[in-house]
């Protein structure tokens, strides 16, 4: 084995892909160093000796002619403390650190190490030397922030003895914490590793999803719901709210870990997120939401090449966090644009496309990516587990999911929230149509919700559905014969659908307690809801006229349940049921 | 040795707004390329692929004249710049960046790329100041901050550019006198539609704070392509070194997408949708992220592009792909210019994404996000009735439901019809919101907190006999 660099020429320069010749020996998805701007780009295809590289830069100016350089390496990420809270580009440049060296416009040619060097962490063993390990063992902690404890972890692929274990104290990422022999070889350990991000992380055995990932968004928790190492799209036209829902799921999501990766969409979200999030508290521990999310920023102007990089970058962090034990989700927003991306790259390589432009290995790429997600036993000594949940936005052109890429996804995801410019339209938000969605989770994570919310959850859910699904067929009669020509009962299910809709599907994710709603809450508004449905029913069988029932005062309680304090809700909710119930027998006295 | 000196005479091919030149050597990616045609006429171009001995270039005057014998071609040694200075305000330019004004050749302080490079999102600040633009739809329903990109898709014989020179000549952050200037960028539009903005500017002496880039509709089709660019260098330039608020108008988007498309096809590159290239995504964000504000800085830049949809299909790429990078859209609505409504914003497919961070108590007013939500959704419902009133009549509706049809309609007459010239203040526009609202019966008025109601409610006339 020769460590020889390659070292080869420039002869071709189109937009982001460059050929480069004497390139022979350079493995594929090699990292190069191209120009003398030093420009970092990756290679997707060897042909003898020519190299055609997608360069992670603006490729302006560049000549045929300047030097190509392999590194040997694959696109790798750096893992260790000082990841959360942070924010990096799509080849996890900190763009922090590139503010600091290029100002506040992004340079090409930066250079700037993932993870801090000189920052000291604390510490703490949690092995003894002598003990056997495997990968993927935790051999001690750092406290990363405020709510993450950093599990310092043996790289997948090693196994051995620990020869020597560094005291509690203070370290930097790259001092030597730990030797491990394994045979072969002593092995010194840093609390950083390398993982190269086209390569999954190994797991022992992926377990079906049990445990439903809260989110508080009462749409999704109640209707459609996503498992904790689940996977979900969320598709819609622009200004159908894609982003602000994603927003909120990173924001509420009962994960320990949240991996946002804003890829080539606008910058001001980006900043948006790092503007709120250090505000926010987490609704478990109190802390700013800051400290458990990396955010992963390659906006719609910067390099494409690194558009398809950045999703993978963000999947390799999740995967380290999972591999520590934890509970990780990760945003995507969007996988449209990293579809678009592949097919700019595709096209500049002039090959054979597939379904409008993309190539035809589309489907094989999201198929790759949405499958690291799961719930997953480590493959450490101790039986562990943890999980990712992937959820990715999609933006269908002109809005119709039946483009490529919403297909291809949906072949893959088990849950489908399917965004609505009608719905938008009319600031009916999340504009999540509840006829056209789907999850494929909601049998799996019954037994969660029955045991730990109510026993009725899954028939309440079901009941809502049916009467949404029967609203939307009286509708069509509606607009042939116009309400006031339907049957009383006919007249309340309308009300009740109504109801369910304006009550409590629409969530403000501006207001400050509609933002996140708990579980229990959820529960309580659809049941009191629907008791108020069941009533209509009851009243129109015995002849109490429906406007009466539709004029009742409980209705306003009813409609701004969600404004109740999410800890307060109980005692309120009790005294809106008894007014509910009050006023109906009222009401069926003065009927009767 | 420089290659700077060298004139190539090695034209192999000519095709479309492309030529293919041989045996160059050390030619860079993007390079701008000085053309002499066999008559001596000279043009300009852009390197778009280079290879070790052969490079394809984009001729941005159009290849008409170009031949495989004679013509010559040098390459500059550079990429596309723009010379910048303070004395840029005021001047007009042509597709390559010409003065055309008569006046002297300004003496750049510095040249710039016209490319730029992207705002580091961490450097970024959130624009959250509050545009007052005199016109409701807008400043009540979809309002504008500073360092936002709204763009305006309108169709063909609507009125958009009277409306972008209404908000040009409008436009104002409350209680404040600064710095400001607009950047014009004319991209194929007509000479009596760039002169109605030239009209505007000087009738409001707007003309000295303005920096106009022109390429008429006569103009080589290929010079769109760099036109925007070097409009926005110049918009950095004022906003971040010179610490100004600038407005840039773009218009018409739709032309330069059609000279992205023609370029594409000329390279036989493969096509996305309706034969437009795949990067056109990527292409248009580069233009639309230019826009923003930036951490520490006094400056902004605020971008209003303008895009007729072809056939008034908004699903058709050049608006689809436009308002998945911009913050929101106005719509413009053909039925409502034919029903005389003056701008004839459709309200509900509108949107700004940065309003809710724009208004409220110390920006707008306390009820402004209420007010809107509440005008929308009426409005929404409005419309529906209509619909159903074509089919069943007038006669079948509810009381409530004949009230939200009235609604429907005076909200247009009222809220969305105003003057080209009238300005409205945000307390005005609220007012007639309210004013609408108060037609409607209170219990319906759920998207209003109650003490907005107590408070700015007009009281109806039986309440207060």
């Amino acid at each position: 084995m020769s460590n020889k660099q390659q070292e080869g020429k420039i002869i071709r320069i189109s937009g982001p892909v460059i050929e480069a010749d004497g390139m022979r020996g350079a493995k594929m998805y090699d990292v190069v160093r191209v120009g003398g701007e030093n420009l970092i780009g990756e290679i997707i295809r060897l042909n003898e000796d020519n190299a055609i590289i997608q360069v992670y830069e603006d490729t302006n100016g560049l000549r045929p002619g300047e030097m190509v350089i392999s590194t040997g390496m694959p696109l790798s990420v750096e893992l260790g403390p000082g990841l959360l809270a942070n924010i990096y580009d799509g080849i996890q440049r900190p763009l922090p650190a590139i503010q600091e060296k290029t100002g506040e416009f992004i340079a090409r040619g930066v250079e700037a190490p993932a993870i801090d060097r000189k920052k000291k962490w604390y510490f703490k063993p949690t092995v003894k030397a002598g003990e056997k390990v495997n990968g993927c063992d935790v051999i001690g902690e750092v406290q990363e922030t405020s709510i993450i404890t950093h599990r310092i972890i043996v790289p997948p692929e090693l196994s051995g003895k620990i020869l020597t274990i560094e005291k509690e104290g203070d370290y930097t990422v790259e001092e030597d914490i730990a030797v491990v022999s394994n045979g072969g070889g002593d092995v010194k350990l840093q609390m950083m590793q390398r993982w190269p991000v086209r390569k999954p992380r190994p797991v022992a055995k992926k377990y079906d999803p049990t445990l439903p990932l809260i989110t508080g968004q009462r749409i999704i928790d109640t209707f459609f719901p996503v498992a904790k190492g689940g996977t979900a799209a969320i598709p819609g036209g622009f200004g159908t709210g894609k982003t602000v829902m994603l927003h909120q799921l990173a924001k509420w999501s009962d994960a320990q870990v949240v991996i946002y990766v804003g890829c080539g969409e606008r910058g001001n979200e980006m900043t948006d997120v790092l503007r709120e999030f250090p505000k926010l508290e987490d609704p478990k521990s109190g802390e700013p939401l800051m400290n458990r999310t990396v955010l992963i920023a390659n906006t719609s102007n910067m390099p494409v090449a690194a558009r398809d990089a950045s999703v993978y970058t963000g999947i390799t962090i999740a995967e380290y966090y999972r591999d520590m034990g934890y509970d990780v989700a990760l945003m995507a927003d969007s996988t449209s644009r990293l579809a678009e991306a592949m097919r700019e790259i595709s096209g500049r390589l002039e090959e054979m496309p597939g379904e409008e432009g993309y190539p035809a290995y589309l489907a094989s790429r999201l198929a790759e990516f949405y499958e690291r997600a799961g719930r997953v036993k480590l493959i450490c000594s101790k039986d562990k587990e943890g999980s990712i949940s992937v959820i990715g936005a999609v933006s269908p052109p002109g809005g119709d999911f039946s483009e490529p890429v919403a297909q291809n996804t949906l072949r893959i995801v088990k849950v489908f929230w399917a965004l609505d410019a009608d719905l938008a339209d009319r600031r009916h938000f999340p504009s999540i149509n509840w006829l056209k969605s789907y999850s494929l989770y909601l049998n799996e994570i019954q037994s969660w919700w029955k045991k730990e919310i109510g026993e009725g959850w899954l028939k309440l859910r079901n009941k809502a559905m049916a009467l949404l699904q029967k609203e939307s067929e009286l509708q069509e009669i509606v607009k042939l014969v116009g309400p006031d020509a339907l049957p009383p009962k006919e007249r309340g299910l309308l009300e009740g659908a109504r109801m369910i809709r304006e009550d409590f599907l629409q969530q403000s994710a501006f207001h400050e307690v509609d933002t996140f709603c708990p579980g229990k809450k959820q529960y309580e508004m659809l049941r009191l809801i629907l008791k108020y449905f069941d009533k209509t029913q009851e009243a129109a069988n015995k002849n109490i006229h429906i406007d009466d029932v539709i004029n009742m005062n409980s209705r306003e309680n009813l409609a701004r349940m969600k404004n109740v304090s999410n800890k307060l809700f109980d005692k309120k909710f009790q005294e809106t049921e008894k007014d509910l119930d009050k006023e109906f027998s009222l009401l069926e006295k003065g009927g009767s | 040795m420089s290659h700077k000196d060298i004139e190539y005479t090695t034209v192999t091919e000519v095709a479309g707004p492309l030529i293919i030149v041989d045996g160059v050597k050390d030619v860079a990616y993007n390079e701008v390329v000085k053309i002499k045609t066999s008559t001596g006429e000279e043009r300009t171009g852009q390197v778009l692929e280079a290879f070790t001995d052969k490079a394809i270039i984009q001729v941005f005057e159009g290849t008409k004249g170009l031949d495989t014998d004679k013509t010559s071609v040098r390459f500059i040694g550079e990429t596309m710049k723009l010379g910048v200075s303070k004395d840029i305000l005021g001047r007009v330019f042509d597709g390559t960046g010409n003065p055309i004004d008569n006046a002297p050749p300004i003496i750049p302080e510095e040249r710039r790329e016209i490319n730029g490079n992207p705002i580091n999102p961490y450097a970024r600040e959130y624009p959250s100041e509050f545009i007052q633009t005199g016109i409701s739809t807008i400043d009540g329903l979809n309002t504008l901050v500073r360092g936002q990109k709204l763009p305006i898709f309108s169709g063909a014989g609507l009125p958009h550019n009277e409306m972008a020179a209404q908000i040009a000549r409008q436009a104002k952050v409350l209680g404040k006198e600064e710095k400001f200037a607009v950047v014009f960028c004319a991209m194929g539009i007509t000479s009596e539609e760039a002169n109605l903005f030239i009209r505007d500017f000087e009738n409001t002496g707007a003309l000295e704070r303005t920096v106009m880039f022109l390429n008429l509709a006569d103009d080589p089709t290929i010079e769109r392509i760099i036109l925007p660019r070097m409009a926005l260098t110049c918009a950095e330039y004022l906003a971040f070194d010179l610490n100004m608020h600038v407005l840039v108008i773009l218009t018409d988007l739709t032309n330069y997408a059609e000279a992205l498309r023609e370029i594409a096809a000329a390279r036989e590159e493969v096509p996305g949708r309706r034969g437009y290239p795949g990067y056109m995504y990527t292409d248009l964000a580069m233009l639309y992220e230019r826009a923003g504000r930036i951490k520490g800085k006094k400056g902004s830049i605020t971008q209003i592009p303008m895009l007729t949809m072809p056939d008034d299909d908004i699903t058709h790429p050049i608006p689809d792909l436009t308002g998945y990078i911009t913050e929101g859209q106005i719509v413009l609505d053909r039925g409502l210019h034919k029903k005389d409504i003056y701008p004839p914003v459709a309200v509900l497919p509108c949107l700004s994404r940065l309003m809710d961070r724009g208004i409220g108590e110390d920006r707008t007013r306390e009820d402004h996000a209420d007010v809107s939500n509440q005008l929308y959704a009426a409005y929404a419902e409005g419309c529906d009735l209509r619909d159903l009133v074509a089919i069943v009549g007038e006669d079948a509706l509810s009381e409530r439901d004949r009230k939200f049809l009235k609604f429907a309609d005076e909200f247009e007459q009222k809220f969305v019809k105003q003057e080209s010239h009238e300005n409205r203040s945000i307390v005005q526009t609220l007012t007639i919101g309210w004013e609408l609202l108060s037609d409607l019966p209170t219990a319906e008025l759920k998207k209003i907190d109650e003490k907005y109601i107590k408070k700015y409610l007009p009281k109806t006339k039986e309440e207060k006999e």
